[in-house]
């Protein structure tokens, strides 16, 4: 299994300043590998022009447990590391779920499940219209999230409209109370094109998540 | 042509004009939009039967400086995906303009689930969301021009119920029709004219109202300073505008009747003008109501 265990450990050292949160530590922690590889090798995004029209979208619809996916946006230089000692703090920026007013780098202000991915197919009209036809959008979920009708309104839209532009992450730590099954399944069948990977192997993250197919693309990242 | 009829035909023409236009629908109205889809299907999207779905989606559009449109029936644009408005919409700061049809019980035939006189309460709930209640076709054409690219979540509410003619709207949204001096009326959108019918022979001032939320607070003030009698007529929910007509004469004594929609469910069937007479919203039953009131 490939991991960059030094680039990882350096997160788990930034993710270890944010405290306040831990009931959603498991939350956070499941989605490190995956965020550091789409940050490091798959998302095309500028920290120094984090509203760039050219940049590829990601929207953690999955907002609980942001600490991953702050460490990862301070690493990538969005913003100072310092500003995650300030975690949940008043003046800080950085909350139990992110804003998009106050973190530069994030699209999307969310935290109430279900939300992330219907708004992801619209960005990814949105991009279609604009002509950026190379740009993608990339939104993840959790498995318990996937239990939100809204987000199989998304799925049943974008797989029969076949919006290629889309990726969906569905971190499957196996947290939700309803057995999700197969869950890579249930996306093909609504028209998707879905895998299974490693939620920790950096290698099979990286191609799983560059691959561009002629249909929606999801990526079930089995977290054990 | 019905307000519904040019809502829709408005919103085209501004999909033409403007391409930072996106046009949400679901499964409703798609005959009077298909010419936006025609012209340009990468903004115009029929999501199907799925309200948060097509609220999120347009958010979507909104978070890439679309000015989104999203249309469907009013309980299933106002009150099913309400979280999806004040979210995806409301705290995010962004702009998209929402048109109902069939304002309250005007699918007065379908029963009480095609039914939302609570709509505006609801979207009331919201911060930021602004609320426009037109009382005829042109006025839905101007509201719609008006409110498109505002940048606030805008709830425009189309019905069958219309006024004959359409007024000269002040900007602000409540405009004098007629000054009186013992009692301020304000009426909203399509209850104009029976409003101005039940206080005939009444020394009362009327206000037209189609902006309610935000309510024009120093019109209303200075139009009724007057006198300490107030009364709204309004098609939704009864008492939907009391709280921000308070705030609006918080500086002095009143005594405020609002003539609405009595809040209980409606398991009869029939047109709208049925549900109107049965439920005190004819001519006759809002001038019971005033008169009783200032007797």
């Amino acid at each position: 299994m490939a991991i960059d265990t030094g680039a990882i450990a350096e997160l788990r050292e930034l993710m270890t300043r944010m405290t306040g949160d831990e009931k959603h530590t498991n939350a956070a922690t499941s989605t490190l590998d995956v965020l550091h590889v789409l940050y490091e090798d798959v998302l095309r995004v500028d920290p120094e022009r984090p509203a760039w029209e050219e940049r590829d979208r990601f929207v953690l619809s999955k907002g609980h447990g942001p600490m991953a996916y702050y460490a990862v946006l301070a690493r990538r230089g969005f913003f100072p590391v310092d500003e995650l000692d300030r975690f949940l703090e008043w003046d800080g920026s950085l909350g139990g779920h992110p804003d998009r007013h106050r973190v530069p780098g994030v699209e999307a202000s969310t935290g109430s499940l279900g939300h992330g991915l219907p708004m992801a197919v619209g960005v990814s009209y949105a991009l279609r219209a604009k002509g950026l036809d190379e740009q993608r959008v990339f939104v993840l979920t959790g498995d318990a999230e996937l239990n939100e009708g809204s987000n199989w309104e998304a799925i049943l839209h974008a797989g029969a409209r076949r919006l290629d532009n889309l990726t969906l992450i569905v971190i499957d730590n196996r947290s939700s109370t309803v057995a999700m099954g197969d869950i890579a399944a249930k996306l093909a069948s609504f028209g998707w094109e879905a895998t299974t990977v490693d939620g920790r192997d950096h290698d099979e993250l990286r191609a799983a998540l560059s691959h561009r197919a002629e249909a929606p693309t999801a990526v079930v990242a089995a977290i054990s | 042509m019905t307000m519904r009829e040019q809502a829709a035909a408005t919103i085209v023409d501004l999909f033409r004009r403007d391409e930072r236009v996106a046009v949400v629908m679901a499964d409703i109205s798609l005959d009077q939009l298909r010419p936006a889809m025609r012209h340009d299907p990468r903004r115009a999207i029929n999501v199907g039967i799925m309200e948060q779905a097509a609220v999120g989606v347009a958010a979507g559009f909104a978070l890439e400086g679309y000015h989104p449109v999203v249309h469907t029936i009013a309980p299933f644009l106002a009150e099913r995906p309400l979280e999806q408005v004040k979210l995806d919409f409301g705290y995010q700061g962004l702009g998209g303009l929402f048109v109902s049809v069939g304002a309250s019980y005007d699918y007065g035939e379908s029963g009480g689930t095609h039914h939302a006189p609570g709509d505006v309460q609801a979207l009331g709930s919201i911060p930021r969301v602004e609320v426009v209640v037109p009382g005829t076709p042109r006025e839905t054409d101007g509201l719609v021009r008006a409110t498109y690219a505002n940048g606030r979540p805008t709830y425009l509410r189309t019905s069958v119920v219309e006024n004959a003619r359409p007024v000269e709207l002040a900007p602000g949204g409540l405009t004098p029709v007629r000054r009186g001096s013992e009692l301020t009326v304000v009426a909203v959108g399509p209850l104009l004219d029976r409003t101005l019918a039940a206080v005939d022979g009444l020394d009362a001032t009327v206000l037209y109202a189609t902006t309610v939320l935000p309510l024009d607070a120093a019109t209303l003030a200075a139009e009724a300073a007057g006198a300490p009698e107030v009364v709204v007529v309004e098609p939704f929910y009864e008492g939907t505008l009391a709280a921000q007509v308070s705030e609006a004469l918080e500086h002095r004594a009143t005594r405020l009747l609002s003539v609405g929609v009595p809040r209980a469910f409606i398991s009869r069937y029939g047109p709208a003008a049925q549900h109107d007479a049965a439920l005190g919203l004819d001519v006759r039953g809002i001038r019971e109501r005033i008169r009783r009131f200032v007797a």
